[in-house]
């Protein structure tokens, strides 16, 4: 777990349009043979984002690929990102390949605390703010989004939304602490509540 | 105030409460070979322990091979995976089933024959299926790595509380109906993501009717409805599942343990935030048409059209899907032809899906088009299916006959599909590229499945009851 913080954070967006995106999308099974958390970021979503199996020829049609997207940053998606296998590598694909940020209409459980255990930051917003926010990035593809995690906001232009997140999620976020280092320090607690247990447990 | 069986575990486990948080504590551990290697790295890295290797069990299910028990039989990375996973638990002093072990099967199929699984229990795994689990009672859900590496130093996890739906399947099920057919029955009404930050409990006629292979059929797929967690009240099905059960408790234990599992039900008068009413009665023999769980009819209902969906987002995701799997709307599913059949999984990998899809097989050969495969979900299943003589059922009318393992669902081994190809599939994803980039899946009940492997194409299974 990253123990870097996090603020705010500046980019360009890569819009992915469309619904459902699961972590199969996100970062295929044959890419989950890893024993270390490093080096997703390279096949990520990759069969769409590439025409072969060996990841040589881009699809040029895919966001991701398109030169006016380079350098993205924030991924913009819609409902329920995120979706299906609970695999960490999903996050681990997204911060690798360098987005600090993914805002959609909504993600789905495993993956929103996958994200907030690697200091990838999900920002819900709603389905009429998402529109705005795709259509600024397509009527200007160089458009400077802001997601400033204090405020709560996501600005752009001369928009600013507010969104929710969890007050311990954006502590975590924002302290980028070490979680099992601060659970261990209940270890009192912890064996106090085992002490108690029945016996078949 | 009245409670649900969900309250009642939750606030069983809370250790402390930390805020809008509380820490929970894990009573059962599961892990594989796919999602633990990071975690035990970071561990090692701190030099942390874990704290309740007792509480930890390990097997090897996703990277294997089901057609050699060779640990490098899917290639070096698998192998490097699979070795990996057996030195973290001989370093740190957890019972590991490896390939070859009499008791290795898939982690959702094991851990419950074992009678690892227990009522009012606290179960999780790195592998969203857990939710399988809830089938006995237990509150059981998937987690991601970080969160395997903060129960392995610690056992517990900060959870916040989830809300509550409550989905009753009413009246008895009809003849040639499974569970399968009942679970892909509410995804679609309810929707892929209709469940998104809920525990379900499964409810009604239908779903007290179940047997335990059943209930875990049900409550498998709770997670492509977006759930976090799916329950099943345990009763004396589940009593008489976990008797002698090598894991479970024994002579007075088990007295004490079966007195407060009978209090683990939904009181009346308890409120859910959301109520879902399925009459069993209308459930046909399901089959996905599209790219995720929820896109499911009924085997004689025509494919759908995008303009059949109201929601813009449906109606994109309908266009996209109806493109990937090369459907046109209005299409008759029995015209629709399949050249894999995929029969297994931790969804219908169990000996009485084995039994259904055997039942149909025995009427027919697997048709010349068609290549079949039978995985059972674990050691334990398949010496039970070849001492029925299932294997011997299945590899005469066709199909191959393998070893316990994922296999097919996730194709991250040497079962796996390549573009073009069209699966009737026992799994729980259809999602594009889950069998192999460019597959087309179709989520089935067993006997569905082995019904398509005979025809060729998709075919209703009521036809083949006596």
């Amino acid at each position: 777990m990253s123990e870097q913080g996090f603020t705010h954070h500046t980019g360009i967006a890569a819009p992915l349009d469309q619904a459902n995106v699961d972590t199969d999308q996100i970062i295929p099974k044959q890419f989950l043979t890893g024993v270390t958390r490093i080096g997703y970021g390279k096949h990520l979503f990759h069969d769409w984002r590439y025409l072969d199996l060996k990841e040589q020829e881009p699809n040029p049609d895919f966001s991701l690929n398109k030169p006016e997207h380079k350098g993205a940053s924030v991924l913009l998606a819609r409902e329920n990102f995120g979706c299906g296998s609970s695999r960490e590598h999903a996050p681990w694909a997204l911060a690798d390949f360098g987005f600090k940020t993914v805002i959609a209409t909504s993600f789905a459980d495993i993956f929103y605390g996958n994200c907030i255990n690697n200091q990838l930051v999900p920002v819900a917003l709603g389905s009429e703010q998402m529109d705005a926010l795709f259509d600024a990035v397509k009527a200007d593809p160089t458009v400077a989004i802001t997601v400033d995690l204090p405020a709560q906001t996501v600005s752009f232009n001369d928009t600013s939304f507010s969104f929710d997140i969890a007050p311990h999620h954006k502590t975590n976020l924002i302290k980028g602490l070490d979680a099992i280092g601060q659970t261990l320090e209940l270890d009192s607690a912890i064996s106090a509540f085992e002490d108690k247990q029945p016996s078949w447990l | 105030m009245a409670k649900t069986l969900y309250d009642k575990v939750w606030q069983a486990h809370i250790v402390d409460q930390l805020g809008e948080d509380s820490l929970i504590y894990i009573d059962r551990h599961l892990i594989h070979e796919v999602t633990s290697p990071q975690a035990f790295a970071g561990l090692n890295e701190k030099g942390r322990k874990v704290r309740r290797p007792d509480k930890t069990v390990g097997t090897m299910d996703h990277s294997i091979s089901t057609r050699s028990l060779a640990i490098d039989a899917c290639g070096p990375d698998n192998a490097l995976q699979l070795h990996t996973l057996a030195k973290n638990c001989e370093d740190h002093g957890i019972q590991l089933y490896p390939v070859g072990h009499q008791k290795q099967g898939i982690v959702h199929v094991m851990g419950p024959e074992l009678g690892l699984i227990q009522p009012g229990m606290t179960v999780v795994c790195g592998d969203s299926h857990t939710a399988t689990h809830g089938a006995f009672g237990a509150l059981a859900f998937g987690i991601g790595t970080s969160q395997v590496e903060h129960v392995l130093a610690t056992q517990t996890l900060k959870q916040s509380r989830a809300k509550s739906m409550l989905i009753n399947v009413n009246g008895k099920l009809p003849v040639g109906i499974t569970a399968k057919d009942i679970i892909l029955a509410i995804i679609g009404k309810i929707g892929h993501a209709g469940a998104t930050g809920h525990v379900i409990e499964y409810a009604g006629e239908a779903i007290r009717g179940l047997t335990m292979e059943e209930r875990m059929t049900v409550c498998n797929m709770s997670i492509e409805a977006g759930a976090k967690a799916g329950l099943v009240a345990p009763d004396d099905v589940t009593f008489a599942y976990l008797k002698d059960r090598e894991y479970a408790p024994k002579e007075q234990s088990w007295d004490d343990a079966v007195a407060y599992w009978k209090t683990l039900y939904t009181e009346d008068g308890a409120s859910f935030d959301t109520v879902v009413e399925l009459e069993a009665a209308d459930i046909a023999p399901q089959v996905t048409w599209g790219t995720n769980p929820g896109q499911v009819i009924g085997v004689n209902t025509p494919v759908p059209a995008p303009e059949d969906f109201s929601d813009p987002i449906e109606i994109e995701s309908a266009k996209k899907a109806l493109s990937y799997m090369g459907l046109k709307a209005g299409e008759k599913l029995s015209d629709v032809a399949v050249n894999h059949v995929f029969i297994g999984s931790c969804t219908n990998g169990r000996i009485e899906d084995l039994r259904a899809a055997a039942h149909v097989a025995k009427k027919g050969k697997v048709s010349s088009s068609v290549t079949a495969i039978v995985v059972p979900g674990s050691g334990a299943v398949k010496r039970q299916a070849e001492a029925e003589g299932l294997d011997k059922i299945f590899e005469q009318a066709g199909f191959e006959w393998r070893l316990p393992g994922c296999s097919m669902c996730l194709g991250m081994n040497d079962d796996k599909l390549v573009s073009g190809d069209r699966c009737a599939s026992t799994s729980n994803r259809n999602f594009e590229g889950r069998q192999g980039r460019g597959a087309r899946t179709h989520l089935v009940s067993p006997a569905m499945a082995a019904a398509a492997a005979i025809n060729g194409h998709f075919a209703d299974v009521r036809d083949y009851q006596e």
